[in-house]
């Protein structure tokens, strides 16, 4: 499931700035001129910190996880659809193709939430969902922009650059009068905190308006941030490239955007977790001597590189003992679960590639590995799934390692044992 | 009615037991939402190709309506927005609205023309919008049910799945 999102941001040069305008300029402001400022400058701020928090607490339209029978379903479609049979060879990775308005979309299918996502919708990593109409994950506002909160993010940063222009236009304001009445140095020491504001009012004046705008034209032109960063609509692509969702014209645009209905959440947020339902395990025919348990497949990479020392100790310790299967199994079973992601999700700090290095590493060096037929689950569920992983490369071993593996069967016991250890000792070393 | 209602729970009871098909969505339109009208070869034996269609059409336009943008949604949008959007503190969206017509129309259809058919309509609100998913259920008596082999066992009570998320 998703991971917990934590709101980490606020647009604090704001708030600082009005705070202190509040305390500072406001009260001389509101003899020297009119106290219709304050309150202005008052309805603005909540008006900023209503669609903060309105943009932030709202659901961006995420899409919910499709069910095991639903993945299951889309799998024998595919299957049937390339002609090949389930299991074995991995065709390259899946898309579909989709003509919307004269213009082909390529729809990808997301290995996290086994679904093949709709137009626009993309997969954040951060969030770890695919979100509808996926503008760009906003660490200020510590959510998704997507869908459903589109014209909150963009009314937030809107009413935000007003304010930020207010504020700063007060701020000068303030200290003209003031040095009009005292001098330019005395202003300056009366106030000091006008200063300090001015300078931050400035920076972030350049900075929101200028999002301001660059939102003001996507929403214009109908195209999100991700779109207008791949270039996917330009002109540059080819002549007849044109966006297929654009209604024609800037109006139109604008008001499906700002005042379009807005679809109801696809997710309970309120419900308990339920623990990820274990897929059904497909062993074939060769698994069945490595018998991968239950137990065994919810091991995370820590458990893993424990079992695999361990593995290796005993292995050096009693060499000549016969080692028991269950061990093999340990060290042998790829994570392949789709609930690994889930309790591991805390150890993965940061962006999750260096644990996507160790199963590829684990699946090319150790070729005498078998590989399970979850294989198709490994890869992804540790890369970051915006772009299908490369299964491909994992599983250009897999038929040699299979028949590789299908013959270490046949091993007496102590030369199973010493690949065992190999096994472990390459495990660990590209841990 | 009392017997469609009581044949309808039979139905869900037995649930575990059923195989499902799935109508994907068909995206050729944009991004609204609209489903394949195209038959699946699964419910060949158990209902008729029109009949199938004509529920998918029904369905599509009733999406079709709730994302309709016009004059009343403008107007929706603006006031929502000119209170603060307290507005849905006291009244549903057009949307929702719309949803709680389908839900009504496909318990309607359920009674009335699959459950005598042996088969469940699901809606495709409680799939996140994915698919529309036909539950055909074995029939007690009938000797050519669905080969055991497309039987998928699972739970009957499918949790959504859900965000740990502490805020509202």
């Amino acid at each position: 499931m998703g991971k917990l999102r934590i709101c980490d941001g606020t647009r604090w040069e704001g708030l600082v700035c009005d705070l202190i305008s509040k305390e500072i300029c406001c009260p001389y402001l509101a003899v020297k001129i009119t106290p219709a400022i304050p309150v202005v400058g008052g309805i603005l701020f909540f008006f900023v910190m209503g669609t903060l928090l309105r943009t932030s607490f709202s659901d961006p339209g995420v899409l919910p996880r499709a069910t095991p029978d639903e993945a299951a379903d889309l799998e024998r479609q595919i299957d049937i659809a390339n002609g090949t049979s389930s299991g074995g060879y991995r065709p390259p990775p899946r898309t579909k193709e989709v003509i919307i308005n004269g213009q082909t979309v390529k729809l990808k299918y997301c290995f996290t939430c086994k679904i093949f996502r709709p137009p626009r919708a993309s997969h954040c990593s951060l969030c770890d969902n695919c979100v509808e109409r996926f503008d760009h994950h906003c660490p200020w506002v510590g959510n998704c922009v997507g869908k459903r909160n589109y014209r909150f993010f963009y009314m937030f940063i809107l009413s935000l650059s007003f304010l930020t222009v207010f504020i700063f236009a007060f701020v000068i304001t303030h200290v003209i009068l003031r040095s009009q009445q005292a001098g330019f140095l005395n202003a300056l020491k009366d106030s000091p905190a006008s200063v300090l504001e001015a300078v931050v009012c400035f920076f972030s004046v350049w900075s929101i308006v200028g999002l301001s705008g660059f939102h003001t034209y996507l929403i214009s032109s109908n195209q999100t941030t991700n779109e207008d960063i791949k270039g996917s609509w330009s002109n540059k692509r080819g002549k007849e490239n044109y966006n297929p969702y654009s209604y024609g014209n800037i109006f139109t645009n604008c008001c499906v955007a700002l005042c379009g209905p807005i679809s109801p959440s696809l997710i309970d947020r309120r419900g308990y977790i339920q623990p990820d339902t274990p897929q059904p395990a497909a062993p074939s025919n060769g698994m069945a001597a490595y018998g991968a348990t239950q137990s065994q497949s919810d091991m995370c990479d820590q458990d893993q590189c424990i079992q695999s020392t361990k593995f290796v100790l005993q292995a050096a310790a009693t060499p000549l003992l016969q080692s028991e299967p269950s061990l093999t199994s340990d060290e042998l079973h790829l994570p392949g679960k789709p609930g690994l992601g889930t309790p591991c999700a805390s150890l993965t700090l940061g962006p999750p590639t260096p644990p996507s290095s160790m199963p590829n590493l684990a699946a090319e060096a150790a070729l005498t590995d078998i590989l399970p037929l979850k294989d198709e689950h490994v890869g992804h569920q540790f890369l970051t799934p915006d772009e299908a992983p490369s299964p491909p490369t994992m599983l250009a071993g897999s038929p040699l390692a299979h028949s590789r593996t299908m013959h270490v069967l046949g091993l007496a016991s102590q030369d199973s044992l010493h690949e065992d250890s190999v096994r472990g000792l390459v495990k660990l070393s590209s841990v | 009615m009392a017997t469609e209602v009581h044949n309808l729970q039979e139905l869900r009871r037995s649930a575990s037991l059923a195989t499902k098909v799935f109508i994907q969505r068909d995206y050729s339109d944009g991004t609204i939402c609209q489903f394949q009208t195209k038959f699946p070869p699964e419910l060949d034996s158990r209902i008729e190709r029109q009949l199938f269609e004509e529920t998918v059409k029904t369905l599509n336009s009733f999406y079709a309506e709730a994302e309709k943008i016009g004059g009343s949604s403008y107007l929706e949008g603006c006031l929502a927005c000119a209170t603060a959007y307290f507005i849905f503190l006291c009244m549903e969206t057009h949307y929702e609205k719309v949803l709680k017509k389908i839900s009504r129309y496909i318990q309607e259809q359920n009674e009335k023309v699959f459950a005598p058919r042996g088969l469940l309509l699901t809606d495709p609100v409680e799939r996140g919008m994915r698919v529309v998913s036909f539950l055909a259920v074995p029939f007690e008596v009938d000797p050519d049910s669905e080969p055991p082999s497309q039987r998928l066992p699972e739970p009957r009570c499918e949790p959504r799945p859900t965000l740990h998320c502490p805020c509202i």
